[in-house]
């Protein structure tokens, strides 16, 4: 998954300090991994470098300044560009395309398009496989019956999260 | 085959209801010849009804079903049934054999429905029965061979009188995986070898990965994949 992405996506509702960023992550994507403090810095100081992100006010506390962070113009299209772009079909992409599901409904962004685009990409990889499988030897087939399998059980996790798009926009945004 | 070849059976804005319940909600598909096209989707989201509309076999409330050039929707019943005896093939997911007849019987009934003497239709149907690998079988009754067999000898039926459209509905629902990928495997390439469309009614995206193209019918409403992505 990637981490910047995210945190660009949850700064689209609103500026926020780093510890807030790392809370919201970690409620909403962080269940098995919360993220580190380190990890949130050093992100938010490379979307600074890159213009990604802004300094939106600095508040003075008894410990290190707080910077309160925003999304810039170029970081809006920034995660647009990266909710559109289907992942390439990999087993065990639930983690990234459920993070890019719940922040497109965070956001506004049509949930139920980003899932047909990586339908079709899974898709166009499967059929790649079954030719391969057609005209392959046993080897091949069982290799290539391995991959399909994976990419099925992706594709019907696909289909079961369009059916409850509503639902989940319900729970993201309540 | 390309995407601007000349659409072969082109339904648009299908709308059918039974009762109260919606069925296809605005429904459009394009078949090209020579294509196969899934239809895929949860079940009760109104894909098999699509595809009955598409067939001629259930008359849609409104909307239009076009093949080479003429209304579907227009046609008597006759023209419709004939239409399917000559042009349709069909497959279904328990295949629906008749019992009494043998496997060689039931694939040549096609041909001896459309009028072709009895030894000729048996032999293009010995033929068909070889091809999808079931020709040791010929003389048996479906209850007597497996549900893989069975399912062969169904598509040998669809073929036999050389369609443009195979229209499929689920043909591996009933089989284990290696059956079910035998079952396609066969149905694909002698589609492809005599250059019939094949609509694909299906809820396996492994029994999907052998078409050329998508189309998700969900609510009754169509979506091409082609056109997401």
């Amino acid at each position: 998954m990637s981490i910047g992405h995210t945190l660009l996506g949850l700064l689209e509702s609103g500026p926020r300090h780093g510890y807030d960023l790392k809370r919201a992550f970690d409620e909403r994507f962080g269940h098995d991994r919360p993220l580190a403090y380190g990890q949130v810095y050093s992100t938010m100081a490379r979307l600074l470098k890159n213009g990604l992100v802004e300094v939106d006010g600095i508040e003075p506390g008894g410990g290190p300044e707080r910077k309160r962070y925003a999304i810039t113009d170029a970081g809006i299209t920034d995660v647009d560009a990266w909710l559109r772009q289907p992942e390439k079909p990999e087993p065990y992409l639930q983690t990234t395309l459920y993070t890019k599901v719940v922040l497109a409904l965070l956001t506004g962004r049509p949930a139920a398009d980003l899932l047909d685009t990586q339908r079709a990409e899974h898709l166009r990889l499967m059929r790649e496989l079954t030719r391969r499988k057609k005209s392959g030897d046993l080897a091949d087939q069982l290799i290539c019956d391995h991959a399909l399998f994976h990419l099925e059980a992706d594709l019907r996790w696909l289909e079961l999260t369009a059916a409850r798009l509503d639902q989940l926009a319900k729970a993201v945004t309540s | 085959m390309t995407a601007a070849a000349e659409p072969l059976l082109q339904a648009t804005a299908l709308r059918k209801s039974y009762g109260r319940t919606p069925a296809l909600d605005g429904a459009d598909l394009t078949v090209r010849a020579g294509e196969v096209v899934a239809v895929m989707g949860p079940s009760g989201s109104g894909k098999s009804t699509l595809l009955h509309c598409l067939a001629g076999i259930v008359q849609a409330d409104s909307g239009r079903v076009c093949y080479r050039g003429r209304d579907l929707t227009a046609m008597s019943d006759a023209e419709r049934s004939a239409l399917r005896r000559t042009d349709f093939g069909f497959v279904f997911q328990f295949g629906q054999l008749v019992p009494e007849l043998t496997c060689l019987e039931n694939v040549a009934m096609p041909a001896r429905l459309a009028g072709t003497r009895r030894r000729a239709a048996e032999a293009q149907a010995a033929e068909w029965l070889a091809r999808l690998e079931v020709g040791e079988i010929a003389g048996k009754r479906p209850g007597e061979v497996s549900g893989g067999q069975g399912q062969r000898v169904a598509v040998a039926r669809a073929l036999v009188g050389s369609p443009r459209v195979v229209f499929a509905d689920e043909p591996t629902g009933a089989l284990d995986s290696l059956n079910g990928e035998r079952v396609m495997r066969l149905l694909t390439d002698a589609a492809h070898d005599t250059g019939a469309a094949v609509v694909l009614v299906t809820h396996e995206p492994r029994v999907a990965a052998y078409s050329d193209r998508e189309i998700v019918v969900r609510d009754g409403k169509s979506r091409d994949l082609e056109q997401v992505s």
